[in-house]
């Protein structure tokens, strides 16, 4: 390799050094003198009134600074918490959207939601203090599963949206759908929940408010993953403070998968409450709180059925979903069951025609929003595990008949019948390349003989295709996006030679440091230890989005590729006037630049310092510094793709699930740092492994209380319930459209894997009858559908 | 009531005045600000503020602050050598990518230590389930496995194995 720290090398990570030696700085790592603790009082009702707060008691408690209620923000004119997406429903109205209070003023909706917060001089006293705030409630009956809250007569979540209906949306061509459904040979159907799930980033959030009376500045240090969205949402609607007045940093932050996306209520009121109390203010949550208030993710229930014609081309798919919203909109959450999810409804498959309906609905529970692949993972698990109930009842081998309605690679680009325009995809290689490293012709051997060990065998397949990096801006804001979704860099050359990048993206642990220091250092030929990664910080940063969607490097990546290219051509310029050479016989080669056909050159470090010490630069034609700042706003979404494949071995006698085999073939474009693409993978697929065979967010279906509350009871992987895997990558299906050439690959494990596992536990269950299980597949519903069924042959 | 406790941490002795309720993880962090040590849960789980007491890993959170008095106490701040070179367990988790987000890391770290100390000889297996107290939400483990298993060669003074290009 040319440049061993440059595309493609597996460049060790420069953040490790700090997170292994415990020198990471994570919010709550941050002290500041004079530091006050905040703690929230929350409803331990799921639907109630609160008809008054008495807080004297709690006022006289140790330490004890202030106790402020929503009441208190209604003075000070604090606004809600606003939703960055629109949808409208099929009559064209817009979506309901009811306010959200950063505390609750008159009713509390879920169990966790504010309704007053302690400020003490140590976070033991405000705990102790908010045992004692005494808040009088009028429990209301609650509406807790999205079903029965669609039911006629069910409990208002809020008054003012009759049958709790935030939205009804349709996409796609109905009657389409319905004469290819007259002439369908064959229909399958399959009606299957994509239950609720809690992210559970490992650190839990955290916000620090500093308010500086000098200057009138405003600083939230927070576990965010987008700092100037929580800005400019802070800035304009919650808290009215200008912008150049309020700095929002996000230092180390300990993973998010989409849960620190969002602008959350305490964010709004540390930063408040610091000017309040005129001391710095910090919240940290227990895990027992990130339960109850960081949004959780999918719950849809749905209903699907694919019409085929006699050889089992698919010739329409109609689906219709119902979405739980939870109690409020979270930022996001419109966006992800309709156009992250119902534009995903194509997966590889060439079906003709598409049509889905998503209802949106309210409830008395946690507000719901993107968690890992958001949208995606349930389309890929809807239409994939239904192509495999197609398969199991026309008797069509499942991997042909995948491959039969694949989207051939010669017809790239396509149309979808759901918006979507795929740029790039080669579907049946990734097949091709992942049954031979699953030996699927050598199931039939291994089944037997799991069989002769009294265990049940199965094989199941997921492909999958996400729509990565939404874009471009002009389109996401036709559809209902409040926000433009391009992304910023800037690259600043210093004098002797080293580069700091600023990026709009943010870290959380995906190794950015490392990632974009590969693309300076392989353009410009600079040592990667001498490129710094700036993120996180809205006084160093240009304005940029963030990172959530597998979009750092797609679109972050490309701003930076966009800022780098204004270096060159500035560079270009200083060494053409300190070469004596025309500026068009220019050439960069090897990270020098060079006068075409002789051997004078320059590195990067001699024009950098030559731009800075400009003694003899022609100054109306040449201004001084080395310094290029760039928006780019993706044409197109990018289309990472894939192909994974499990083998679960299931014990009849306990319903235990094992996973005995998984591989993962994905295509995601041009890859820059191999090892952290595995590694996201790896990720990526136990997150998917865990919402098909542990995770389930349970509320009690009459009180709305949150059953799996913390990690007793909500059951997260660990170590020794998932196996290695095999991950292989092809590069030969570039994006087109972004000059990296880059996919994405952050949320692809989690999108496959829920479905290739469930499909192997329904085919290994297959012999008793059982044609569908719900996620998760827990020893118990195993057993369960076993002793349910019987079995169709007798297993030996 | 306040008590006094005192103890070794990373090889100097401390001595402080504390709330009798205050947890060794909140005295590790807040009193000493070795903030390396990480609180991911409230109920014992997670793993993330696991340290040694006197060469064993134990849950920060699951004890006092006064039940270590008098105790030798290793944080991850104080498991490389004093110039900075990484122990071996350190050096192996960043060789072979067994880390993302690295909240977990410092604990998860401890833990592999432990485990590779009482177990020399560990197959992928015993690492699977020597780790079932600590939570990676990021890397799926499979990195945090071959990290463990290559730190636990080099811990008998071999080398590492490079991970595969």
């Amino acid at each position: 390799m040319a440049n061993p720290t440059g595309i493609g090398a597996s460049v060790r990570r420069r953040e490790d050094a700090r997170f292994l030696t415990g020198r990471g700085t994570y919010t709550d790592d941050i002290n500041r003198p004079g530091q006050t603790h905040a703690v929230f009082v929350r409803s331990p009702y799921a639907h109630a009134r609160i008809t008054g707060i008495d807080a004297a008691e709690a006022m006289q408690a140790p330490g004890v600074i202030a106790v402020l209620t929503g009441a208190d923000m209604e003075a000070d004119k604090v606004g809600s918490l606003p939703c960055g997406w629109q949808i409208h429903s099929k009559d064209g109205s817009p979506m309901k959207e009811p306010p959200h209070f950063p505390i609750a003023r008159d009713r509390a909706r879920y169990v966790g939601d504010a309704v007053a917060v302690v400020i003490a001089e140590t976070r033991e006293q405000a705990k102790d203090a908010a045992e004692l705030v005494m808040v009088d409630y009028e429990e209301l009956p609650a509406a807790v599963t999205s079903l029965k809250a669609l039911e006629g007569g069910a409990p208002l979540v809020h008054d003012d949206v009759g049958g709790n209906l935030c939205f009804d949306w349709h996409l796609g061509d109905a009657a389409a759908v319905d004469a290819a459904f007259a002439q369908a040979a064959h229909v399958a159907k399959l009606d299957l929940v994509n239950q609720r799930l809690v992210p559970n980033a490992m650190e839990p959030r955290a916000a620090l408010g500093e308010y500086d009376r000098a200057t009138g500045e405003h600083t939230l240090t927070t576990t965010s993953q987008n700092p100037h969205v929580i800005r400019l949402l802070m800035g304009a609607f919650v808290l009215g403070i200008p912008e150049h007045k309020l700095r929002v940093v996000a230092p180390d932050v300990g993973g998010g998968f989409g849960s620190k996306i969002f602008h959350y209520g305490e964010e709004a009121v540390v930063t408040w409450a610091a000017k309040k109390v005129g001391r710095p203010v910090k919240w940290t949550a227990e895990r027992s709180e990130s339960f109850l208030t960081d949004a959780h993710g999918r719950d849809h229930v749905s209903h699907a059925e694919l019409a085929m014609d006699r050889d089992g081309n698919f010739l329409a798919l109609r689906v219709a979903t119902i979405a739980n919203m939870g109690a409020y909109l979270s930022t996001f959450a419109p966006s992800i069951p309709t156009y992250l999810y119902a534009t995903l409804l194509a997966g590889q498959y060439k079906t003709p025609a598409i049509y889905a309906e998503v209802k949106a609905v309210f409830t008395n529970t946690v507000p719901v929003d993107a968690y890992r692949g958001a949208g995606r993972p349930e389309a890929c698990y809807l239409i994939e595990r239904l192509v495999e109930v197609a398969a199991a009842e026309t008797g069509i081998d499942k991997a042909e008949l995948r491959r039969r309605n694949f989207v051939p690679a010669s017809a790239m680009p396509y149309q979808t019948p759901v918006a979507l325009q795929y740029d790039t995809g080669d579907f049946a290689k990734n097949l091709d390349i992942a049954l031979p490293l699953v030996d699927y012709d050598g199931f039939a051997a291994r089944k037997a003989e799991s069989a002769r060990r009294g265990k049940l065998r199965g094989i199941g397949f997921a492909t999958y295709i996400e729509a990565c990096g939404i874009a471009p801006s002009n389109v996401a804001g036709a559809l209902g996006a409040r926000a433009g979704l391009y992304e910023s860099a800037e690259v600043r050359f210093h004098p002797t030679g080293s580069v700091t990048v600023f990026t709009g993206s943010h870290s959380h642990g995906q190794g950015h440091e490392t990632t974009f220091a590969q693309l300076v250092s392989e353009r410009f030929g600079v040592p990667i230890e001498n490129v710094e990664i700036v993120h996180g910080d809205t006084s160093k940063i240009p304005f940029g989005m963030g990172t959530y969607g597998s979009r750092s490097l797609a679109v972050g990546g490309s701003a930076i590729v966009k800022a780098m290219d204004k270096v060159e051509r500035k560079a270009k310029k200083i060494a053409a006037h300190m070469l004596e050479a025309a500026e068009a016989d220019i050439e960069v080669k090897d990270g020098r630049f060079v006068v075409a056909g002789t051997d004078k050159a320059l590195t990067i470090g001699d024009i950098a310092l030559q731009a800075y010490v400009p003694h003899n630069f022609p100054l109306d034609e040449l201004e001084p510094g080395l310094d290029e700042q760039a928006f780019y706003d993706p044409k197109n979404f990018t289309y990472p793709n894939g192909c994974h494949v499990c083998e679960v071995e299931i014990d009849p006698d306990t319903g235990v699930v094992q996973v005995v085999n998984f591989a993962a073939v994905d295509d995601f474009g041009r890859v820059i740092n191999p090892l952290i693409v595995e590694g996201q993978v790896h990720g990526g697929l136990v997150q998917g492994i865990g919402q098909a065979l542990y995770e389930n967010c349970v509320y009690d279906e009459d009180s709305g209380q949150l059953i799996t509350g913390s990690y007793m009871d909500y059951c997260m992987p660990r170590a020794d319930d998932v196996p290695s895997f095999t991950v292989r990558y092809h590069e030969d299906q570039p994006c087109t459209h972004n000059p990296l050439g880059v996919k994405g690959c952050g949320e692809a494990g989690t999108i496959g894997a829920s479905a290739a596992v469930m499909n192997a536990v329904v085919h290994a269950l297959s012999e008793y009858g059982v044609t569908h299980l719900d996620m998760p597949a827990t020893p118990e519903r195993v057993w369960q559908a076993i002793r349910r069924h019987t079995p169709a042959q007798a297993a030996e | 009531m306040p008590c006094t406790v005192s103890m070794t941490v990373n090889g100097k002795a401390v001595s402080r005045e504390v709330e009798e309720r205050t947890l060794l993880v909140t005295f590790l962090r807040d009193q000493l600000g070795l903030t390396g040590t990480h609180v991911g849960c409230d109920t014992s789980q997670c793993g993330a503020c696991v340290v040694h007491i006197d060469g064993r890993s134990v849950k920060s959170c699951t004890m006092l602050a006064a039940q270590a008095d008098g105790a030798a106490v290793t944080t991850i701040e104080g498991l490389a050598a004093a110039d900075g070179t990484l122990h071996p367990m350190q050096a192996a988790f960043r060789e072979h990518h067994g880390l993302q987000c690295g909240f977990c890391t410092p604990g998860m770290v401890m833990s592999a230590v432990d485990l590779v100390t009482a177990n020399p000889s560990l197959s992928e297996h015993d690492v699977r389930e020597g780790l079932e107290g600590n939570i990676c939400r990021c890397t799926g483990y499979h990195n945090i496995v071959k990290a463990v298993m290559a730190g636990a060669e080099a811990m008998q003074g071999g080398t590492m194995k490079a991970a595969a290009e």
